[in-house]
């Protein structure tokens, strides 16, 4: 791959160089060293050593506020998630935030070698099948839990909230032990080969396990299995987030819900709203709990603030500015919880909450919570371990 | 396993394990040559980095070795070593590895036959688990 190629591929010799990239991107709100368009300039005058090894270059959130309004549609993420990968042969790692433990874990999970227990959390309280249609995709959450767990983040509940919601419904999904990391990370700090090792991998257990439809509570899985699966594998299921497949199940035959006497507010994780458009799926079964009163913030569905980091890659100040700026809208609206439905959104928003003393800044203090484990509760279906 | 021999890198603490290997030294203590010695100022500067690269490298073993608990010239690192060791080994066991991959063990600077007794100990309770399934042959 040259920087030629990678041009042609994501159109950015359309740019106009009007600025409404830089204009858009929350990163150069705080960042003034960071500009998506001076990156794609330099990209067109062939300034290739300018740009790899630029360190603005993994400042990027990939969270395609500017390409939704580029007058152009230059695809910038994916111009951004290509000369990633030019600058990755060049040396160029970005700094990987915990020092790159997470993009270890995911390389090292790539190694064929490797035989996981991944499993653990399941309890007897969750029923899974053998052979079904439907197969839930889990991720990396049995890994995060472990990792996330000192800021307070709990990162099975998505996944064990989402097996609730789906045992209710009568579905009895397969999970797969040897499901692998689905390679977001890895792709996005610009290390094609583990990827495509790690794509590779899944697309053939999915194909083994003969399933027609797969259900993701991570919307980061979801994304990557949806746009980047197809240029390196082939998935042949039908691909849904959890949200969309209860949002359909709602307007089909209605469903229990208890009454949950809350004031919520959603925020729109990138990789499922801008990336895919799925904005309405997890606010319609939000607006169908009796009770609850779902309030917007200001910026929401494709205006939507990023959570601050992506990929675990670059996570500085700037990013803690973002997320401070993030929670404080979801504070001003006065809602009781914060819901998301990505569990990276989860770990960036709880970070910003755990610095004290001179760094703690503004109280930024907020119940956050996954989609799956709050529609779980509210459908009724308690996690057996705490009964 | 015949003939297999184990690698080991060995991250120890310039205050006390690291003086111990040397005391080893010094005194004379033979002890097998599978371990790789890294002086790291202190054990809780250990990222977790340092154990998931060693694997990927393709090392058998990983050992971690500080000052024993209340004894940690920078007061309380050997405690951050402890907490993130048993991190670590919840994901490493999420991997597939095995627990003994990952040895945290203290050791004082007194302690030169301990270090040596600790890795001959280790070499053999690695060689009867066998070698890592990340062992890169090419290189083995």
């Amino acid at each position: 791959m040259t920087l030629e190629q990678v041009v042609n591929e994501t159109k950015a010799f359309y740019c106009l160089e009007c600025g409404k990239c830089s204009g858009s991107c929350p990163v150069s709100r705080h960042n003034p060293a960071y500009s998506p368009r001076m990156l794609v300039e330099n990209a067109l005058m062939g300034l290739e050593n300018d740009l790899v090894h630029a360190r603005e270059l993994f400042s990027c959130l990939t969270c395609y506020a500017c390409s939704l309004k580029c007058p152009s549609d230059v695809d910038y993420p994916l111009f951004i998630q290509k000369t990633r990968a030019l600058a990755s042969t060049r040396g160029e790692h970005g700094a990987c935030a915990h020092s790159g433990t997470l993009q270890a874990l995911s390389r090292l999970m790539a190694s064929p070698a490797i035989k996981q227990r991944r499993l653990e959390w399941l309890s007897n309280g969750y029923r899974i099948a053998a052979q079904s249609d439907a197969l839930f995709f889990v991720g990396c959450a049995p890994y995060f839990e472990p990792f996330f767990e000192d800021i307070g983040v709990e990162s099975l509940q998505p996944a064990k909230g989402s097996l609730r919601i789906l045992n209710s419904l009568g579905i009895e999904p397969v999970i797969l032990e040897d499901e692998k990391c689905c390679g977001h990370d890895l792709l996005w700090t610009g290390d094609v080969a583990g990827f495509k090792a790690l794509a590779e991998h899944n697309a053939d257990i999915i194909k083994k396990a003969g399933v027609k439809k797969i259900v993701f509570s991570c919307a980061e899985c979801y994304r990557t299995f949806k746009e980047d699966y197809p240029k390196y594998v082939s998935i042949d299921c039908e691909l849904q987030h959890i949200s969309e497949l209860l949002s359909a199940r709602i307007d089909k035959d209605g469903l229990d819900l208890k009454e949950v006497k809350k004031k919520v507010t959603y925020h729109d994780p990138c990789r499922l709203g801008r990336h895919l458009g799925i904005y309405e799926p997890p606010r319609d079964v939000l607006k169908a709990i009796p009770g609850m009163e779902l309030v917007e913030m200001s910026r929401n569905r494709e205006d939507s603030l990023c959570c601050g980091t992506s990929a675990f890659t670059n996570c500085d100040l700037y990013s803690k500015q973002i997320r401070v700026e993030r929670l404080l809208e979801a504070k001003s609206t006065g809602a009781e919880v914060l819901i998301t439905s990505c569990p990276k959104c989860q770990i960036h928003f709880k970070c910003a909450m755990v610095s004290k003393g001179k760094e703690k800044g503004p109280d930024v203090e907020i119940a956050v919570m996954d989609w799956a484990e709050f529609v779980a509760s509210a459908l009724g279906v308690e996690d057996e371990q705490q009964q | 396993m015949n003939g297999f021999e184990p690698k080991i890198v060995a991250f120890t603490c310039n205050w006390c394990s690291y003086a111990a290997a040397d005391l080893a030294g010094t005194s004379r203590i033979h002890y097998p040559s599978n371990v790789r010695i890294i002086r790291v100022m202190c054990s809780g500067m250990i990222d977790p980095i340092y154990v998931l690269r060693a694997f990927e490298a393709g090392f058998d073993g990983v050992l971690l070795a500080g000052c024993h608990i209340g004894d940690c010239h920078y007061i309380s690192g050997n405690m951050r070593a402890e907490e993130r060791t048993a991190k670590l080994r919840r994901l490493l066991h999420t991997l597939g590895l095995e627990d003994e991959r990952l040895k945290l063990e203290w050791i004082s600077a007194a302690e030169g036959g301990g270090f040596a007794e600790t890795i001959k100990e280790y070499v053999g309770q690695l060689k009867q688990l066998g070698p890592s399934p990340l062992r890169k042959e090419a290189t083995a």
